[in-house]
C-alpha cells in the first residue's frame, strides 16, 4: 500500500468511525446533560458546594458561575505550581516562575493548554495529576455547559433561565468526558502509551549520548487532553513522543478522540430544539469546512517544491518518521481545527501554505468541529451572523430557529466575532512593534513573523499548539499569550451566554414557506463561504505578509 | 364596515406595474442627482456626518489624505485625497436625492395648510378663531366653499368633501355623522351643504403636519433592522480598522528584515505610507451599503407615500415584510361589494327564458346594484333587451319594504315579485298557490354554495305560481386567487373575516383562495383572533375603518387604516391609505420586504467587493518586498499606484451606480425564501465578487496614461 492510499484510508476509516459513534454518542449527551434526576453522587456534590440543583440560572447568574469557578480553578493551579517544592510527589523539581504558573495557570483553564514550558521537567506529578489533568476535565466540560446553555436559548421560550451551571459541568465532567476517557486511556495503554509512576531513568541513546527518560501517568492524561480538546502534553514532544503515541493506531486512536465529542454535539444540538436536521446542518457545515482544510494542509505537504522534498515525495522536515506525511497532515489539521493544540509534527517546518492552513483552522475560531462545546457554540454564532444577512436578503427580519435576530442579538454576536481577530491582530502587531518580544524569533523575514502570528492565534483561540521557533518562555510571552488565552475563552463564554439570554426570551415565530430554511444544502454552504470570507477578509494582509509571502514564488 | 366611496386611484403609470403586482418605482432622473449636489455637500459637516459612522470615517479619512496630499504634492496623493472626497459626496448625495423626492411631495402639502379661520360654535353662538387655536374637542361649522380647520369626525350633516390636496384624487367624497365616514383631513375642501365638526387633533399634529414630517423624513427614525445592520457593519468596521492598523507594524517588520528594498509611494521606511493606510481601510470598510442605508429606507417610505400608503413610523413598514398573517374583510377587499346575479333556476316547468323575462322586469326598478345585477345578466345570459320603467307607462311598480322583504311590479293584471324565499312563498300562498318541495331544494342549493336566493314569483288570473330562483352571488374580485397563491408561497397565512354565516363563508373563502376564515365576525372576535396570533409569534396585518375596528386595528403588528373611515380607527392604526383600498395590504407586504431585501443585497454585494479590492491593493502594496506576492496580482494592474488609486474610484463610483436600485429597491418576486435566497446570492453575492475584479480593472487600463500614475 503506498502512504497516498494508505492516507486516504486513514482519513476514511476515521470519518467513518466518527459518523457510526454520531448518533449514539449525541444521543447519550441529550439525555445526560437534559436529565431531571440526579444520582447519589451527584447530590453529594451539590450539597458540598450547596447548590440546589433543580433551581435555574439567568445568563448573568451562569456567566458569573462560570468566572467563579474558573477564577477559583486558576488560583489553585497556581498556587500549586508556586508551591511545588513544598507539596508531594514534586520529583524534585523547583517552584514554577511565576510569569510561567501565571501562563500556564490560564492556559489550563482557559482550555487551551499553550505549554511555554518542558513538560517532563518542570512540573512534578501532583502538579500534573491534581492541577492539569483535573482542568483537562473541568475545563473541557465548562465548554460543554455552556453550549448547552447557549443551545438552550434556542431551545426556550419566555423565559429568563438557561440551566444550571453546576449541574451542567458535574453532568459533562463525570457522565461524558471521565468514562470516555477511561476507556480511551486503557486503549491507549494497550496500544503502547505508559502509565507509571517509575523515577526517571536514565538511558544510552543510539547515538551514545545519556538521556533521563521520565515515566508517569500518561496514558490517562493522553486520553483527556484528546478527548477534551485540551493538548497539553506529558512530554514536551507531545504526541510525537513515543511514550504519549506510540503507533500508527494510537495515532489514529488520538485522532478520533480529538474529534468526537465536538462532532457528536451538533447531534444533541439537533435533539435539543426538536430537529434533527438542524444538527445535520451544523455538522455539515463543519465536515465541508474540514475536508477543505485537511485537503488542502495535505496537497501543500505532499507537493512541496524544493530539492529534499521533491527527493522523498514530499516536504517530511518536522515529521515524526512513525507516522508519515499524511497522517502527520491529519493530526495537524484535526489538533488546529479543534481546539486541541497537541501535535505529532512540527507546524513550524511545515510548508509555508500548509503551516497557513492550519494558522486559517484556528483563525476561523475552531469551529470545524472546534474545541469540546465551544466549537458548537462557536459555529452556531456564525450560523447567527450568516442567517442575518441571509434574513434580510429573503426579506424577512432575520430569524434562526424561530428566534428573531434583532439589534440586542447581532451585537452579541458580532462582538463575540470581534474577539479573537481583535486579540490576535492587536496581540501579534504589539510584539512585532518592540525590540524585545522580537528578539524571541529564530528566524528572520516572513516565517519569523508567522511564528509570532501563529502563537497568538494559537493563544487567542485557545487551541494551544505552537509553531515552535519562537522562544517563549520569556515575561513578555507569558502575560501577554496568557492574556490572550483567558479573554480569548472568557469573553466569547460571557458574549455567547448574553445572545442565548435574550434568545430565550423571545417567542418562538411559526415556520411558514417565507422562512429561510437552515438545514439545506444552500445554508450549509453559506455559512461556510461566510465563515470563510469574514475570516480571510480580516486576517488577509496578515497572511500575505507571513505564510503567502513565504509560500508564492 | 363600509365600502370605499370611491376608486382606488390609478395614475397611468401604476395601473401597470399594479396590475402584475410588482413593487418599483419611478427612475432616477439625472437633474435630480445635479440639484441634490448642494444639499449633499452641506451635509458634509462633521456635526451631519458623525451619525452615519461608517461615512465619517471615511471623511476623517479625506481630511488625512487631503493633509498629506498637500504636503507630498504628488499626483497620486492629490487623486487618492480628490476621490475620498467624492466618496463622502456621493453618500451624502444618495441621501439627498431620496431626501429631496419627499421634499417635493411636502411643499405639495405645505401648500395645503394654509392659514385658515375656523367658526367656533361656543355655547350656541358663533366665533371666528383662526385655526392654529383650535383644541381637541372644539366644534367648528364649515359650509360650501370653505376650508376645514383641523382634523375632526362630523357630528352633523353630510357634505361632499374635495380632498384632492391630501389623496391627489380629483373626484368629492361624501363625509357624514355617524357611521364609518365621518372623518374629515383638516386642509381640504368641502364642496356643498354644511357640516358640523368636532376637533380631534391637537394643535400642530394634524393629519397634514404628520404627512409633511414624514415625507420630508424629518421625523424619520432608524428601524429596529436598520439598528441592527448598523451594528453589524459598524463590527466590520473596527475588524478592518483593526486588520490595517495592524498591518504597520507587520510592514516595518518585513521591511527591517528585507534592508535594501527601494522605498516605493505605498512603503517606505516608516512602513505603509499614510495615503495608501487611509485607502485601504476606505476600501475595506463597507462604504457602499454604509452611504445608501439611509436612502434605502427614506425610499422605502417614499414607494408607499407613491400608492398614497402614509406609514406613521418605519417600524411598521418593516413590520409589513415580517407579517404571517393577513386579516382581509371579505366586502371590498375579496368581493366586490355587491353580489351578483349569477344564475337563474326556473322551477316546477317554467321555460328559462320566462324566468329571465319576469326576473328582469321585477327589477326594472330596482336601483339597488343587486336588482342592476339582475338586468345585466338577463341581457348578457339571455339575450333580452334591457327595458325602461317608462316604456310600461300603466305598470305600478312596488319598491323594496322591509316588512314585506319583497320588491317587483303590478302591469296587465300580472303581478310579478321577488325576494327572500320564505316571504315570496308565504305571498304565493296567499293567493292561494303552491310551493313545490323543489323551490326548498334549489334554495338550500343556493345558500349552500355561499350565495343568496331570490325567488321570484307570480300571480294572474289563472293563479299563483313560483317561476324559479335567482342565484346572487358574492363575486370574488378578479386575480384575487393568484394574490393568495403568491402570499402563500411568500410564508403568509390569509384569513378572510365575513359577517356571514359559516356556510356562506366557507364557500366564499374557497372560490378565493384564502387560507381560513373568520364568519360571523364581531370586532371583539377579530381583536381575539389577532391577539392568538400573537402569542403564537406570528405578525398581523389587517385594514380596517370603523371605530369599532380600533382595538383590532392597534392591536395588530399592521393597521392599515381607510382614509374614509373614522379618527378613531385612523388613530389606531399605524398606516393610512389615502386611496382606501383594503387589497392595498399586500402591496405593503411586498414594499416591506423589498426594503428589507435591498439592504440584505446590498451588504453582501459590499462585503463581496472586499475581495477584489484586497487582491488589487495587497500586492501593490508590498510586491516589492516580496516579489512573489505578485501572483496574488491577479488583475495584472499597471503599477501600485494605478491599483490602488484603481479601487479607491471604483469604491467611490459604485456608490453613485447603485443610488438608483437603493431608491427604487431590488426586484422582488413573491417566491419562496429558499428560491429568493438563490438568486439574490447570484446577483448581489456573486456579482459582488466578480464586478470589482472587472470594474477596477478597466478603471486601470483608463488612469495609467495618467502622468505620475503611470508605472
Amino acid at each position: 500500500m503506498g502512504s497516498t492510499t494508505a492516507g486516504v484510508v486513514f482519513i476514511v476509516s476515521l470519518l467513518v468511525a466518527l459518523a457510526l459513534v454520531h448518533v449514539p454518542l449525541g444521543d447519550h449527551m441529550y439525555r445526560v446533560l437534559n436529565s431531571t434526576k440526579h444520582n447519589k453522587v451527584e447530590r453529594g456534590i451539590y450539597r458540598a458546594i450547596g447548590v440546589d440543583p433543580d433551581s435555574e440560572q439567568k445568563w448573568s447568574t451562569y456567566a458569573k458561575s462560570v468566572l467563579a469557578f474558573s477564577l477559583i480553578s486558576f488560583l489553585l493551579l497556581y498556587g500549586l505550581q508556586r508551591l511545588q517544592d513544598k507539596l508531594l510527589l514534586n520529583l524534585g523539581l523547583d517552584p514554577v516562575p511565576d510569569h510561567v504558573a501565571w501562563n500556564t495557570a490560564a492556559s489550563f483553564v482557559a482550555n487551551t493548554n499553550w505549554q511555554a514550558y518542558s513538560g517532563e521537567n518542570t512540573m512534578g506529578h501532583l502538579v500534573q495529576m491534581g492541577g492539569l489533568a483535573v482542568q483537562n476535565f473541568v475545563s473541557a466540560a465548562v465548554g460543554i455547559a455552556v453550549a448547552i446553555a447557549f443551545v438552550r436559548g434556542f431551545v426556550r421560550k419566555r423565559t429568563q433561565e438557561l440551566g444550571n451551571f453546576w449541574v451542567d459541568l458535574t453532568r459533562a465532567t463525570f457522565k461524558i468526558l471521565l468514562p470516555i476517557a477511561a476507556v480511551g486511556a486503557i486503549v491507549l495503554m494497550a496500544g503502547g502509551v505508559v502509565q507509571n509512576f517509575a523515577d526517571p531513568q536514565a538511558v544510552t541513546t543510539v547515538t551514545g549520548g545519556s538521556q533521563t527518560v521520565t515515566g508517569g501517568p500518561v496514558a490517562s492524561q493522553e486520553a483527556i487532553k484528546l478527548l477534551g480538546t485540551n493538548g497539553g502534553g506529558f512530554y514536551n514532544a507531545n504526541s510525537a513522543h513515543p511514550f504519549e503515541n506510540a503507533t500508527g493506531w494510537t495515532n489514529w486512536i488520538e485522532i478520533f478522540l480529538i474529534l468526537v465529542i465536538a462532532s457528536s454535539l451538533p447531534r444533541t444540538f439537533g435533539r435539543m430544539v426538536g430537529q434533527k436536521k438542524q444538527g445535520y446542518a451544523i455538522v455539515a457545515v463543519m465536515g465541508v469546512l474540514a475536508l477543505l482544510s485537511i485537503t488542502a494542509t495535505t496537497a501543500a505537504q505532499v507537493a512541496h517544491h524544493g530539492t529534499v522534498a521533491e527527493a522523498v515525495g514530499a516536504s517530511m522536515e518536522g515529521v515524526e518518521q512513525r507516522f508519515g506525511v499524511e497522517n502527520s497532515a491529519m493530526f495537524a489539521s484535526a489538533t488546529t481545527l479543534t481546539s486541541t493544540g497537541a501535535v505529532n509534527s512540527f507546524h513550524d517546518s511545515y510548508t509555508s501554505l500548509g503551516g497557513a492552513v492550519l494558522m486559517l483552522n484556528m483563525m476561523v475560531g475552531e469551529v470545524a468541529p472546534g474545541g469540546v462545546g465551544s466549537g458548537l457554540y462557536g459555529m452556531l454564532i456564525l450560523a447567527v451572523i450568516t442567517v442575518f444577512v441571509a434574513g434580510l436578503m429573503v426579506g424577512r427580519t432575520p430569524e434562526y430557529l424561530g428566534k428573531k435576530i434583532g439589534a440586542r442579538e447581532i451585537k452579541f454576536a458580532s462582538m463575540y466575532f470581534l474577539v479573537t481577530p481583535a486579540l490576535v491582530l492587536i496581540g501579534t502587531a504589539t510584539a512585532m512593534a518592540f525590540e524585545g518580544p522580537r528578539e524571541g524569533m529564530n528566524n528572520p523575514g516572513a516565517h519569523g513573523f508567522s511564528e509570532v502570528l501563529y502563537a497568538f492565534t494559537s493563544a487567542s483561540n485557545n487551541n494551544g499548539s505552537a509553531f515552535a521557533g519562537l522562544t517563549v518562555n520569556t515575561w513578555f510571552y507569558d502575560i501577554a499569550l496568557g492574556l490572550c488565552m483567558l479573554l480569548g475563552r472568557f469573553l466569547p463564554i460571557i458574549l455567547a451566554l448574553g445572545l442565548a439570554g435574550s434568545l430565550a426570551r423571545q417567542t418562538p415565530v411559526p415556520v411558514s414557506a417565507g422562512t429561510l430554511p437552515t438545514h439545506r444544502p444552500q445554508f450549509v454552504g453559506m455559512v461556510a463561504g461566510v465563515t470563510l470570507i469574514l475570516v480571510a477578509l480580516t486576517f488577509f494582509p496578515a497572511l500575505a505578509l507571513g505564510p503567502l509571502a513565504e509560500g508564492i514564488h | 364596515m363600509s365600502t370605499p366611496v370611491q376608486a382606488p386611484r390609478q395614475a397611468p403609470e401604476q395601473a401597470s406595474e399594479q396590475a402584475s403586482a410588482r413593487v418599483s418605482s419611478g427612475l432616477l432622473d439625472p437633474r435630480l442627482l445635479l440639484a441634490s449636489l448642494p444639499l449633499a455637500v452641506r451635509k458634509l459637516d462633521p456635526r451631519v456626518m458623525w451619525r452615519n459612522p461608517v461615512m465619517f470615517i471615511v471623511e476623517i479619512g479625506a481630511v488625512w489624505a487631503t493633509f498629506l496630499a498637500v504636503r507630498e504634492h504628488t499626483v497620486f496623493g492629490i487623486a487618492i485625497a480628490v476621490w475620498l472626497w467624492l466618496t463622502v459626496v456621493f453618500a451624502n448625495l444618495a441621501e439627498a436625492v431620496a431626501e429631496g423626492r419627499g421634499k417635493a411631495q411636502a411643499d405639495t402639502l405645505r401648500r395645503a395648510k394654509k392659514d385658515t379661520t375656523a367658526r367656533r360654535l361656543v355655547n350656541g353662538g358663533e366665533e371666528e378663531v383662526p385655526a392654529a387655536d383650535l383644541r381637541q374637542g372644539d366644534v367648528v361649522v364649515v359650509e360650501a366653499g370653505q376650508i376645514i380647520p383641523g382634523d375632526g369626525d362630523v357630528v352633523e350633516g353630510i357634505a361632499s368633501v374635495d380632498e384632492s390636496a391630501i389623496t391627489g384624487e380629483s373626484a368629492p367624497v361624501i363625509r357624514e355623522s355617524g357611521g364609518d365616514r365621518s372623518a374629515v383631513t383638516g386642509g381640504t375642501k368641502v364642496l356643498s351643504d354644511r357640516i358640523v365638526v368636532k376637533i380631534t387633533q391637537k394643535p400642530g399634529e394634524s393629519f397634514v403636519d404628520k404627512m409633511i414630517a414624514l415625507v420630508e423624513g424629518a421625523s424619520r427614525q432608524k428601524t429596529p433592522n436598520e439598528i441592527a445592520l448598523n451594528i453589524l457593519l459598524a463590527a466590520l468596521t473596527i475588524i478592518f480598522m483593526i486588520a490595517t492598523v495592524t498591518m504597520q507594524p507587520f510592514a516595518v517588520w518585513g521591511r527591517l528584515s528585507n534592508p535594501g528594498v527601494p522605498d516605493t509611494a505605498a512603503l517606505d521606511g516608516n512602513g505603509v505610507t499614510g495615503l495608501v493606510m487611509v485607502s485601504l481601510l476606505v476600501c475595506l470598510i463597507p462604504t457602499t451599503i454604509g452611504a445608501l442605508l439611509s436612502a434605502i429606507g427614506i425610499a422605502g417610505m417614499d414607494r408607499l407615500v407613491q400608492r398614497n400608503v402614509l406609514a406613521m413610523s418605519g417600524r411598521a413598514v418593516e413590520a409589513a415584510g415580517d407579517v404571517n398573517t393577513l386579516l382581509l374583510d371579505k366586502t371590498g377587499t375579496i368581493t366586490l361589494g355587491n353580489r351578483q346575479a349569477s344564475e337563474f333556476t326556473p322551477v316546477g316547468g317554467v321555460s328559462p327564458q320566462e324566468l329571465a323575462d319576469a326576473a328582469q322586469l321585477s327589477s326594472l326598478a330596482d336601483e339597488t346594484p343587486e336588482g342592476r345585477s339582475i338586468v345585466v345578466y338577463a341581457k348578457q345570459a339571455y339575450g333580452l333587451r334591457e327595458r325602461h320603467p317608462g316604456e310600461l307607462a300603466h305598470a305600478e311598480w312596488i319598491p323594496f319594504a322591509a316588512q314585506t322583504r319583497m320588491s317587483g311590479v303590478d302591469v296587465d293584471g300580472r303581478s310579478l315579485r321577488k325576494g327572500a324565499a320564505s316571504a315570496v312563498a308565504d305571498w304565493i300562498r296567499a293567493g292561494g298557490g303552491i310551493v313545490s318541495p323543489e323551490l326548498g331544494d334549489v334554495v338550500d342549493g343556493v345558500s349552500a354554495a355561499g350565495g343568496t336566493p331570490l325567488v321570484v314569483g307570480e300571480i294572474t288570473d289563472g293563479g299563483a305560481r313560483v317561476l324559479g330562483v335567482i342565484h346572487l352571488k358574492d363575486v370574488v374580485k378578479s386575480g384575487m386567487r393568484e394574490r393568495f397563491d403568491h402570499m402563500r408561497a411568500m410564508g403568509i397565512k390569509t384569513i378572510m373575516v365575513t359577517g356571514d354565516n359559516p356556510l356562506t363563508a366557507k364557500a366564499i373563502a374557497e372560490e378565493a383562495g384564502v387560507d381560513d376564515f373568520l364568519a360571523e365576525a364581531k370586532p371583539e372576535d377579530k381583536l381575539a383572533f389577532i391577539k392568538a396570533e400573537q402569542d403564537g409569534g406570528c405578525l398581523v396585518a389587517m385594514t380596517g375603518d370603523g371605530t369599532n375596528d380600533a382595538p383590532a386595528l392597534a392591536q395588530a403588528d399592521v393597521g392599515v387604516a381607510m382614509n374614509t373611515g373614522t379618527s378613531a380607527a385612523k388613530e389606531a392604526g399605524n398606516m393610512v391609505d389615502l386611496d382606501s383600498d383594503p387589497t392595498k395590504l399586500i402591496e405593503i407586504v411586498e414594499i416591506g420586504k423589498q426594503l428589507l431585501i435591498t439592504r440584505g443585497a446590498l451588504t453582501t454585494f459590499s462585503i463581496a467587493n472586499d475581495i477584489a479590492k484586497y487582491f488589487a491593493i495587497i500586492p501593490a502594496l508590498f510586491v516589492g518586498l516580496y516579489p512573489g506576492l505578485d501572483a496574488l496580482n491577479i488583475m495584472r494592474l499597471d503599477s501600485p499606484q494605478s491599483a490602488i488609486l484603481s479601487a479607491v474610484i471604483f469604491n467611490a463610483l459604485i456608490i453613485i451606480a447603485l443610488i438608483p436600485l437603493a431608491l427604487r429597491g431590488v426586484r422582488y418576486r413573491p417566491s419562496s425564501a429558499s428560491r429568493l435566497l438563490s438568486r439574490n446570492l447570484a446577483v448581489y453575492g456573486l456579482g459582488g465578487v466578480l464586478a470589482p475584479f472587472v470594474g477596477i480593472k478597466i478603471i486601470d487600463l483608463l488612469i495609467q496614461f495618467v502622468p505620475g500614475i503611470a508605472s
